[in-house]
């Protein structure tokens, strides 16, 4: 009878601190959605760190950061997993949200793994998006010419380094 | 008076013919030909159900990469809690849809809910966008005046990112404000399984009013319409990833019961076929065995 009562409490106490231990993990992990129109990098993967560059500047998303939005703008986004492997992935545009449980959510337009990048595919097409915006006729078009030189120089650079 | 009467006689006549025909109507050559055309239904709709679940599998494998995207850019709306603003009472539908038939009631789903909602109470103030003809021709009709813009040259292609961009814009530039709305679509669930669903629309107003906007950090009105242009964007991209596929695994289905319904066809027009010709060689027989027995 005591016997039984004590195993009891024991599988209570273990529920218990199961259930501690699940809560406290939850608020101090981040669960990263990193995904691209052409792939999904994170889906919902508890990670360590990442960097973003976005229009109001770089910055570090550390678990509990206060929530946030901001708009990607070209560059390396920087993700450190759990075990301290770093994976660097360039993307053109999109989105950075950060929500008050932690979770982020990293929508990018066009994304890709910086080691698939090719320099000079790259510098040939900054070149080309250089003439296109000394040729553009109208505003549209100038806007249009001066984005694609920046992303392309931002391809450069994520490419060479 | 024979002039009055002739033609009556001749349709008579014809008349006559007619019935003739009717009750031999089940001549071989009239059953071949049908037999034959059965067949030809049925090698083209195999073919569609071939081509169908060939796109199938991209559209499938397409969405997989796409459910992140749309879950990430609706949890904004979710986390902040926005609502549709009271004062604002204009809504803007858009209804997901494409150029192409024969896949089942995936259009006329869709155009079902936007139907129905347009025929409650304060439906003046509902204005639609439809993507793809489909929704269009549907809704046209008893519907013509909300519809403000239409989308097609859809669904002969996967859609890509750039068509959502298109759309986005287009939605951006219709010149219409609308408080909130709705992106209505058809949620993929399995080959044989989709329902309609859909995603919020809001305005920038209805964002800024959100309750739980004041936890976000460093936010200014620059930021949130970028932020908001996109994830319009993206969430066009998954509807029509998730609407693309349901339609492809519909049509599937749809040829798939159309093959097997020519299949009965087929199978029941060669029995006829048979018979037929069993009973003329019979008759031909007697015929000769008659008049043989005749001439003795």
């Amino acid at each position: 009878m005591a016997l039984a009562f004590r195993n009891m409490l024991r599988t209570a106490a273990r529920r218990i601190q199961v259930r501690n231990y699940a809560d406290a993990s939850s608020a101090d992990e981040m669960a990263l959605t990193f995904a691209a129109g052409n792939k999904v990098f994170y889906d919902k993967k508890v990670v360590k760190q990442i960097d973003v560059p976005s229009f109001s500047g770089s910055f570090g998303i550390l678990p509990k950061h206060v929530p946030t939005l901001a708009v990607l703008r070209p560059g390396v986004v920087t993700v450190i997993e759990n075990d301290g492997k770093q994976t660097k992935i360039f993307v053109s545009s999109g989105t950075i949200t950060v929500n008050d449980d932690s979770s982020v959510q990293v929508l990018a337009e066009e994304a890709h793994p910086v080691e698939s990048l090719d320099r000079s595919a790259a510098q040939e097409a900054l070149s080309k998006a250089q003439s296109e915006l000394n040729s553009a006729a109208n505003e549209k078009a100038k806007a249009e010419a001066a984005i694609a030189v920046e992303v392309a120089e931002e391809i450069v650079k994520a490419a060479s380094a | 008076m024979l002039g009055r009467l002739t033609p009556g006689a001749c349709a008579q006549v014809t008349m006559v013919v007619n019935q003739q025909q009717n009750r031999n109507m089940a001549t071989l050559k009239a059953i071949s030909m049908r037999l034959k055309s059965v067949k030809n239904i049925q090698k083209i709709t195999q073919s569609m159900k071939m081509v169908s679940a060939a796109k199938y599998t991209r559209a499938e494998r397409e969405l997989r990469a796409a459910r992140p995207y749309g879950e990430g850019s609706v949890m904004f709306y979710e986390k902040a809690e926005v609502a549709p603003p009271e004062d604002e009472p204009k809504e803007l539908y858009v209804a997901i849809t494409s150029d192409r038939g024969l896949c089942g009631a995936v259009h006329t789903g869709v155009s079902k809910v936007i139907r129905n909602r347009l025929s409650e109470p304060g439906a003046e103030n509902i204005k639609v966008i439809c993507v793809g003809d489909k929704s269009r021709a549907i809704l046209q009709r008893l519907y013509g005046k909300h519809i403000i813009s239409v989308a097609n040259e859809i669904g002969r292609r996967p859609p890509t990112f750039l068509d959502a961009a298109k759309l986005a814009n287009a939605i951006l530039t219709s010149g219409y404000d609308f408080g909130s709305g709705k992106i209505i679509y058809n949620k993929f669930k399995s080959v044989v399984s989709y329902s309609q669903a859909n995603l919020p629309l809001y305005s920038q107003k209805a964002v800024e009013s959100a309750p739980k906007l004041a936890i976000y950090d460093s936010l200014d009105s620059d930021v949130l319409q970028s932020y908001m242009e996109f994830s319009l964007a993206s969430m066009v991209f998954y509807a029509m990833k998730e609407g693309a596929c349901s339609e492809q695994s519909s049509r599937m289905t749809a040829m798939d019961n159309a093959s097997k319904n020519a299949g009965e066809m087929i199978e029941k027009l060669t029995l006829t076929f048979n018979r037929t010709r069993q009973a003329v060689i019979t008759r031909e027989l007697i015929e000769i065995i008659s008049g043989a027995a005749a001439l003795e």
